[in-house]
């Protein structure tokens, strides 16, 4: 509405009210289908697992309204918390690993100097072409001491690696996938962030005598940062969402992996295994509050600097 | 066979649910609401249901059924029968209990495994078959399978297979290193370490702890960790059965003698296949999976009782197997009776039984044509011999809980810490006991 109104109204300094009435309804008339929509498979869901999340469905008893139960037994919840936890960890370790190799990545292609630049590129982003699910399995085959890549490199050099998907480095080893996948994706964005940057820039710096390493900090990762916040961001919620990997790992290793591996993994858990419908809706729901905050409170620092 | 599937598609489990999903949506409608049919439920609405024929939905991802249904329609011309794979195990299990929440696209015939039979008739989900004219087979299954679809005078699903415990062992690798077949556990454990000495790569079985495997040897043991008597629940680890075989396992684990090889996965079918994983203590419904999963080890494998817990001794356990039953919600479950009859107890066994099927019926179980069968898999053994002696040797009064669905998916979180840590088989188990106990109490039942 606020993009639409400014030229309508700067022609006509006093338009007669009919008109500017039918106006207002044009405008509702073009948000219409995108609101129908963003109502229908955005709110309407969200509304309902509120809904959902006040009420408890017990196997003998049936349903029953319970307020706010859900939500204080979710922040007293043990397994939501280490679920949590472990998210937490996970995005304070493998995010800034991530975004840093993409980084260098980024300014490495950008910086002219690279033999064979298109080709890094398009190598270091095909892995994220690939679906997670497949990058899962693929990474779980490698990780194998048995008969995966781990197993083949301990019967070639006789060694013995320890097993990636024992309790101590399940996380990491996750981690790994994660930023095999999406290093590219991260580096791609930053790539097309410095691609922007005035060429201008660059000759004033030469003509000031800056070195390499002084227009990066200087020109290159200021003009970025809008990048790298939108980037982080992503990641963060990327990180809290994380399901796909456990899920896929957990067959293969049953006991490291529990159930309540990461919060989505957890909602799942309740979900489907334990018909637990009610609270699952609100654990989801507490997720997506954290998150939120999380995710708001990166952009607003994010923010603050630039200005 | 069905287990094979089962496992798939817990590997793909997320997809699979949404999938079941979508299912569970594109089944609205599906069901015969067209076809009329009382509610009241007797022998005589079963004839004349099958005389004015009808639509039946059929929910299973048992591979020999399609078959059968096809045979059922060649029967009685007038009913149709749609045969829908609704996911494996706990897959299908969560799409029927959405659709019967929801209160649409309800099967009328699914299959429920026994462990999970009692989730759903506790709930009065699945209809009683008994005035339809089920309780008139009890003769016809043998003891354990019909012990678990039935719960006093209510018959809650007719069995279609049946899991008789046996133990399955390569007999290259025992005669290689010359150890005896072990008929005890104790004597199980004394050649897993021989064979795991004579050589390192060689493990007596793989096992990486699987809740229907563990509650299979306690029953065995004499252990009944689970009560049930309607609402009232008890769940207790500490009896002697279960106790012995915690004991005994740990044996196993403490020595690391287990190969730390999930079941089902491309890994255990490649070291049952190259002798790397030496037994396998499981149901008879097996030998079509080692004779597709592990086509390299042919002629080499033998089949032999259970071991016992004690020398001497006759006891064994049933692991897996299912049942057929008529949800509730069903339009026309006379209809569906009379195909669940035909399928569990009727003409249908004998064309399932010769697709590879373990049946759960004395008469197939105990025919003479049944049992002089020859596999070549097997070196020409008549397997099906030692299947049946188990079978009729099952120990009675097990019972699994009417939340097992979801206990056995924290069995992992919990007794699961045993096989990577140094938490200890009994700590693991005391945790899966209370997580359940509270899962219990949170449901509504009186826990004990």
């Amino acid at each position: 509405m606020t993009a639409l109104s400014p030229p309508s109204t700067a022609g006509h300094p006093a338009p007669p009210r009919g008109p500017r009435r039918r106006r207002a309804l044009i405008g509702w008339g073009f948000i219409g289908p995108f609101m129908a929509v963003f109502a229908l498979v955005f709110l309407a869901p969200i509304c309902y697992s509120i809904y959902l999340s006040l009420f408890r469905t017990q196997l003998v008893g049936g349903t029953s309204f319970v307020g706010f139960d859900n939500y204080q037994r979710a922040l007293e919840d043990p397994n939501f918390w280490s679920a949590l936890g472990r998210v937490t960890l996970f995005l304070a370790v493998q995010v800034p690993v991530m975004l840093g190799i993409a980084l260098l990545v980024a300014l490495a292609i950008d910086s002219g100097r690279l033999y064979g630049r298109n080709f890094f590129r398009i190598a270091i982003f095909l892995p994220y072409a690939v679906p997670a699910v497949v990058a899962a399995l693929m990474w779980g085959f490698m990780y194998g001491t048995r008969f995966g890549l781990v197993g083949n490199i301990n019967d070639a050099f006789g060694v013995s690696l320890p097993d990636p998907l024992s309790s101590g480095l399940v996380l990491a080893s996750i981690g790994n996938i994660v930023t095999w996948e999406f290093v590219g994706y991260n580096m791609l964005i930053f790539y097309a962030a410095l691609r922007v940057i005035p060429h201008s820039l660059y000759e004033a710096a030469e003509i000031d005598g800056a070195g390499q390493l002084r227009v990066i900090t200087a020109i290159k990762l200021p003009a970025i940062r809008g990048a790298l916040v939108i980037a982080t961001i992503f990641s963060i919620i990327g990180s809290f969402q994380l399901f796909n990997e456990p899920s896929i790992l957990k067959n293969l290793a049953p006991n490291t992996i529990t159930t309540d591996f990461t919060p989505n993994f957890y909602t799942y858990s309740l979900a489907f295994s334990g018909q637990q419908h009610n609270y699952a809706a609100t654990v989801a729901i507490i997720m997506g509050i954290f998150t939120m905050i999380i995710a708001y409170a990166v952009q607003l620092r994010g923010m603050r600097k630039e200005a | 066979m069905y287990n094979t599937a089962r496992r798939r598609g817990v590997r793909g489990a997320g997809l699979a649910s949404v999938l079941a999903l979508a299912l569970t949506l594109t089944a609205c409608g599906g069901s015969s609401d067209d076809s009329g049919g009382s509610d009241s439920g007797s022998a005589d609405d079963v004839k004349a249901a099958l005389e004015k024929g009808g639509d039946l939905t059929v929910w299973t991802w048992d591979s020999t059924i399609p078959k059968v249904a096809k045979d059922f329609e060649a029967a009685h011309p007038k009913v149709k029968v749609k045969v829908v794979n609704a996911g494996t195990s706990k897959d299908e299990y969560t799409a029927l209990q959405n659709a019967i929440s929801a209160g649409k696209g309800v099967p009328d015939v699914a299959q429920i495994e026994y462990f999970a039979l009692g989730q759903f008739s506790l709930a009065k989900s699945v209809a009683d078959l008994a005035p339809y004219g089920a309780d008139k087979l009890a003769d016809s299954y043998s003891p354990g399978p019909w012990n678990a679809v039935t719960s006093d005078d209510a018959v809650y699903g007719l069995p279609v297979d049946s899991g008789p415990m046996a133990l399955y062992y390569n007999k290259k690798v025992f005669d290689k290193y010359k150890i005896a077949v072990p008929t005890t556990w104790d004597a199980y454990v004394t050649a897993a370490e021989k064979l795991h000495k004579a050589d390192p790569k060689v493990y007596i079985t793989a096992d990486t702890g699987e809740a229907g495997f563990a509650t299979s040897l306690m029953w065995q043991a004499g252990g009944r960790p689970y009560k049930v008597d309607g609402t009232d629940v008890s769940i207790d680890f500490g009896d002697a059965g279960s106790t012995t075989f915690a004991k005994t396992w740990q044996k196993l684990l403490d020595g690391k003698l287990l190969a730390p090889v999930t079941s089902w996965t491309d890994e255990w079918f490649k070291g049952l296949g190259d002798g790397t994983i030496a037994t396998l203590a499981t149901g008879a419904w097996m030998p079509t999976n080692l004779q597709t999963g592990a086509p390299a080890a042919a002629g080499d494998w033998r089949v032999a009782p259970l071991p016992q817990w004690k020398a001497g001794e006759k006891s064994s356990a049933e692991s897996g197997g299912s049942s057929l039953a008529v949800p509730a919600a069903g339009k026309n479950k006379a209809l569906a009776y009379a195909f669940t009859e035909y399928v569990a107890a009727g003409a249908g066994v004998k064309s399932r039984v010769k697709d590879g099927a373990y049946p759960a019926t004395t008469a197939d179980m105990t025919s003479k044509e049944f049992l002089d069968t020859k596999f070549d898999y097997f070196g020409g053994q008549e397997i099906n011999k030692v299947f049946a002696q188990s079978a009729s040797e099952v120990a009675s009064d097990w019972s699994y809980l009417p939340f097992q669905v979801y206990a056995n998916s924290i069995f992992n979180d919990t007794v699961g810490k045993a096989y990577v840590s140094g938490t200890t088989l009994s700590e693991g188990l005391a945790a899966w006991q209370k997580q359940s106990r509270a899962y219990g109490s949170e449901q509504g039942f009186t826990v004990k």
